[in-house]
C-alpha cells in the first residue's frame, strides 16, 4: 500500500465535508476520482498535499503520516499538477519543468547541471522537448499541462495528484493528456486524478473512487464501479453503458424519464 | 539547452556591469570643479596604494570627499530599490508591486520628519528614518497575520493602510513644524536627494544593505516559486510562509536603508526591474543581478545629470519620476509589450 487514507474527516467551521473516507491505493495504480461539484474532491487532495491540516483520521504515504512530513520530505514523494497554471510572470518551459526539481537541493542553492538534464528528459518524456525556451504562458492550454506533468516527473516523487487535469481542454488534447497519465501509471507512478468526465475513467482508470455527501460512495474497479445507479447517485442522469469494440461507452440519456 | 538562456543572462550581466564601471569612473570627473581625468583615476588609487600626490589639496577634496561618497550611495541606493522592487513583485505576484508598496517609504518619511522636528542632529533623522520604516513593515505583518484567508492580499491591504496612516502623521508633523526652517528641510528631504551625501552615510548603508542583498542573492531560484500559486509551490517542498516572510523581511531592509540616506527617490523600483526583466525575462537566478547592477546605472547617471544638468540642483526624487514616469508609459503603450 503505497498510499491509504484512513478514516479522513475534514470539516470548514461547521461545514462537514469530507466524513469517513477510508480507501488505500496501490503503487502503479491509476485511480479515477469521481463526484459531483463541491463534493470535497479537492479538499480530499489539499488533505494530501498537506495545505489543509485540520483533519482527523490520518494520511500515510508509505506508512508515514503526511502531517508529519516536511514540506520537502513531502514533495519527495508527492508531486500535484493543478487544474491550470495561470503564472503572474512567464517563465520559460524548461524552467517550469526545472521549478519541479526543487526539492532536491538545498534552499540555498541554486539548480545545477543534473537538475537541467532531468528537466530536460522529463520535458522529452512527455513530447514537448522541442518547447523548452518558449515563454509557458504564450502555450495552448494542452502544452501547458503537459508541461506541467513535466515538471512533476523532474520532481520525481511515486504519486502524481491531478485535480482535474483536462477540464480546460479540447477533446484532442483531453485524450493526449491522459494517455500520458496513463503510460505513467504504466510505469510504475502512482496516479489519483480527479475528473468530471465518467468515460475518462472508464476508459482510461484502474480504479474509481466515488465520492457523495462528502463519503465513499463506490469504490473499486472502474468495470464494476461504473454503472447507470452509480451515474444517476452522483450526478442525476439517467445512462447506460454500452460494449463497443473500442471499450465501454457511457451514453447518457438526453430525454427525460426514457430509462 | 539551459544554456541559450544562461548564456544570455550572463553576457547581459556582464555588459551591464562594464557599463557601471565605466559610468562610475566617468562620474568622477563629471562637476563643477573640474579635475583631469587622470588625477581622478590616481587620487582613487592613492586611497589604496601609496602614491605620490601630482594633485591639488582642493582635487582631493573634491574628488575623495564629494564625489566618491555621492556616487558609491547613487549607485547602492539604486541597485537596493531596484533589487526590493524586483522581490516585492515577485512575492506579491504583481507586477505593479514598488519598495514603497508595503509602506516602508512612509514610515522613514515619518521618522525622519519628526527627527528633523525634534531638531536632531543629521545622522540621528537617518537612524530613526530607518527604524520608523522597519516598524511599520512590522505592523504590516503583524495585522495580516491576524486576518483569516488569502494571506498576500493581507499583507497588500495592511501595507496600503499603514503606509497612509504614516503619511498622514508625516503631514501632521509638517503642519506644527517651524515654516522658516524644519518645513523647508522636511519637504527637501522628503524630495529625496543625495546631495551632501557623506562617507558616513555609506558606512551606515552598507551594512543593511549586505543583509538585505544576500538572502536574496542567495534563495534567488526559490524566489521563482513564490510567484505560482500557494499550494503549487508547497507541494514542490517550498516552505513558502517561511520563504515570503524572509524575501518580505530583505527587501524591506533595503528599502528603508535606501530611503533613510537618501530620502523618497520613487520609480526605480518600479521602472528598473521592468526593464531588466525585458532584458533577461523572469528567472530571478539573472532577473536580481541584472536589476541590481542596471539600479545602480540609472541612479548614476540620473545623478549625474541631477548634480550637472542645470545651476542649481534637481532633488534626484523628481528627476527620477520626469524620467521614468514617461519612459514606462511608452513601454507600456509600445504594441509588443505586455505586462
Amino acid at each position: 500500500m503505497i498510499l491509504s487514507v484512513e478514516n479522513l474527516c475534514f470539516s470548514y467551521g461547521a461545514h462537514q465535508v469530507l466524513q469517513q473516507v477510508d480507501f488505500a491505493v496501490e503503487k502503479g495504480e491509476f485511480l479515477s476520482i469521481l463526484g459531483p461539484n463541491g463534493v470535497g474532491k479537492s479538499t480530499l487532495f489539499r488533505c494530501m498535499l498537506g495545505t489543509l491540516t485540520g483533519y482527523q483520521g490520518s494520511v500515510l504515504v508509505k506508512g508515514r503520516e503526511i502531517r508529519t512530513l516536511s514540506h520537502r520530505e513531502r514533495a519527495q514523494r508527492i508531486a500535484y499538477i493543478p487544474q491550470s497554471h495561470r503564472p503572474t510572470f512567464g517563465y520559460t518551459v524548461l524552467d517550469t519543468a526545472l521549478m519541479g526539481t526543487t526539492r532536491q537541493f538545498s534552499p540555498f542553492q541554486q539548480p545545477k547541471r543534473a537538475q537541467t538534464d532531468m528537466a530536460l528528459a522529463a520535458l522529452e518524456r512527455v513530447g514537448v522537448l522541442h518547447l523548452a525556451q518558449r515563454n509557458f504562458a504564450h502555450l495552448s492550454g494542452g502544452e501547458q499541462q503537459l508541461v506541467l506533468i513535466a515538471r512533476a516527473i523532474a520532481q520525481q516523487s511515486d504519486i502524481l495528484i491531478m485535480d482535474e487535469p483536462t477540464s480546460a481542454l479540447d477533446y484532442g488534447n483531453q485524450l493526449r493528456v491522459l494517455r500520458q497519465v496513463r503510460d505513467l501509471s504504466r510505469e510504475g507512478y502512482t496516479v489519483l486524478l480527479s475528473t468530471h468526465n465518467p468515460q475518462h475513467a472508464l476508459t482510461f482508470a484502474d480504479r474509481v473512487l466515488a465520492l457523495h455527501n462528502g463519503t465513499v460512495a463506490a469504490h473499486g474497479t472502474a468495470k464494476e464501479v461504473l454503472n447507470p445507479e452509480l451515474l444517476r447517485r452522483l450526478y442525476r442522469v439517467e445512462a447506460i453503458l454500452a460494449d463497443t469494440p473500442g471499450g465501454s461507452v457511457i451514453v447518457p440519456l438526453t430525454e427525460e424519464g426514457e430509462s | 539547452m539551459r544554456t541559450t538562456e544562461g548564456r544570455r543572462g550572463r553576457l547581459i550581466l556582464c555588459i551591464l556591469a562594464a557599463a557601471l564601471l565605466s559610468l562610475f569612473l566617468l562620474s568622477f570627473w563629471l562637476g563643477r570643479y573640474d579635475v583631469p581625468p587622470g588625477e581622478v583615476i590616481r587620487i582613487l588609487l592613492a586611497r589604496l596604494f601609496p602614491l605620490d600626490a601630482t594633485w591639488t589639496e582642493q582635487m582631493q577634496v573634491a574628488v575623495v570627499h564629494i564625489r566618491l561618497p555621492r556616487i558609491l550611495l547613487a549607485c547602492m541606493v539604486g541597485g537596493c530599490l531596484a533589487t526590493a522592487g524586483t522581490a516585492y513583485q515577485s512575492v506579491f505576484r504583481n507586477p505593479m508591486a514598488a519598495p514603497d508598496i508595503l509602506g516602508a517609504s512612509s514610515g522613514a518619511c515619518f521618522g525622519a520628519a519628526l527627527a528633523i522636528l525634534l531638531g536632531f542632529s543629521r545622522s540621528s533623522v537617518t537612524v530613526l528614518a530607518f527604524g520608523s520604516s522597519l516598524l511599520s513593515v512590522a505592523l504590516v505583518y503583524a495585522i495580516a497575520r491576524r486576518t483569516r484567508g488569502n494571506q498576500v492580499m493581507s499583507i497588500l491591504l495592511a501595507g496600503v493602510m499603514i503606509g497612509s496612516l504614516f503619511s498622514a502623521c508625516t503631514s501632521y508633523v509638517k503642519l506644527v513644524a517651524d515654516p522658516s526652517n524644519q518645513l523647508p528641510e522636511i519637504t527637501y528631504w522628503l524630495m529625496g536627494s543625495l546631495s551632501g551625501s557623506r562617507l558616513k552615510d555609506v558606512s551606515f548603508a552598507v551594512i543593511p544593505m549586505l543583509i538585505g542583498l544576500v538572502p536574496l542573492y542567495i534563495l534567488r531560484w526559490r524566489i521563482n516559486l513564490l510567484t505560482l500559486d500557494e499550494e503549487e509551490a508547497r507541494s514542490m517542498g517550498v516552505h513558502t510562509r517561511r520563504l515570503r516572510l524572509t524575501v518580505i523581511l530583505c527587501a524591506t531592509v533595503l528599502t528603508a536603508v535606501s530611503v533613510a540616506v537618501s530620502g523618497m527617490i520613487g520609480w526605480v523600483g518600479l521602472v528598473i526591474p521592468h526593464l531588466s526583466r525585458k532584458l533577461v525575462g523572469n528567472d530571478c537566478r539573472y532577473l536580481l543581478p541584472v536589476s541590481t547592477i542596471f539600479g545602480a546605472i540609472f541612479l548614476l547617471l540620473v545623478d549625474n545629470v541631477s548634480r550637472n544638468l542645470l545651476a542649481v540642483e534637481i532633488p534626484i526624487g523628481i528627476l527620477t519620476a520626469f524620467v521614468g514616469a514617461p519612459f514606462f508609459l511608452y513601454l507600456m503603450t509600445r504594441k509588443e509589450h505586455s505586462l
